[in-house]
């Protein structure tokens, strides 16, 4: 079994596909594990995270089980 | 119903929906509408992206928020989603209140909150060439209005 990741916004086009399925473990080694020019903008200070499609408040100590989804959020622009 | 808040895959025609609500609302001292549509200013298509687990559950608050703080008999709010051409309504937000001034303030604060706060991202193609839409400086200054 994976997690999942969801690049929304611009996001999807630094990550190539608006989703991707990765090895479960803590999200640094995650992260570690992706392009480092994804990594760092996932990491922006003002891209939000979901997980399983709920808002984190902290970032640190997340760890991703099998069939996790994280959700990568930039700045919006609706309207 | 006090509320009426959607999110739409497929084009939909304001002056129905604004029948709809005006027929609703008849007895409310006044109704605002705002009508967000694709500028015609040279791009070919708008795309409009959301987060479903987060998208349509943030617009309810939102208008619940609009509908306590101004007494609202009613509030209207629709959003595209996918691919529009120049032309195409993307928002309408309309708000039915005893008196003007909730009218105008609840139409004018929600219309604020989806533009910097709520869940969708937006890209424009021009040139055949799709491109993000960043938020631009003038959307949280809307929002900062309210603080």
């Amino acid at each position: 079994m994976t997690a999942r990741l969801v690049f929304l916004g611009r996001l999807e086009d630094v990550a190539g596909g608006a989703e991707r399925d990765v090895t479960p473990g803590p999200l640094e080694a995650v992260l570690a594990s992706l392009a480092p020019d994804l990594a760092v903008a996932l990491l922006g200070e003002r891209v939000r995270m979901a997980l399983n499609g709920v808002l984190i408040a902290e970032r640190g100590g997340i760890v991703l089980r099998a069939g996790d989804e994280l959700a990568f959020l930039p700045p919006v622009s609706g309207g | 119903m006090a509320q009426d808040v959607r999110l739409l895959e497929s084009r939909f025609v304001p002056t129905d929906e604004m029948a709809a609500f005006y027929a609703a609302h008849s007895a409310s001292g006044g109704i605002v509408s705002f009508l967000g549509q694709m500028r015609g200013d040279g791009a070919e298509l708008l795309e409009l992206r959301h987060f479903a687990p987060l998208t349509l559950p943030g617009m309810r608050e939102l208008a619940q928020t609009c509908i306590t703080r101004w007494q609202l008999s009613g509030l209207l709010m629709l959003h595209r989603t996918g691919q529009m051409a120049p032309g195409e309504p993307i928002v309408l937000v309309a708000a039915a209140a005893p008196h003007r001034r909730q009218a105008f303030a609840a139409a004018d604060y929600a219309m604020d909150h989806l533009k910097s706060e709520s869940w969708f991202w937006k890209r424009e193609r021009r040139a055949g060439q799709w491109h993000w839409i960043e938020p631009r400086a003038d959307d949280y200054a809307g929002l900062a209005r309210w603080v």
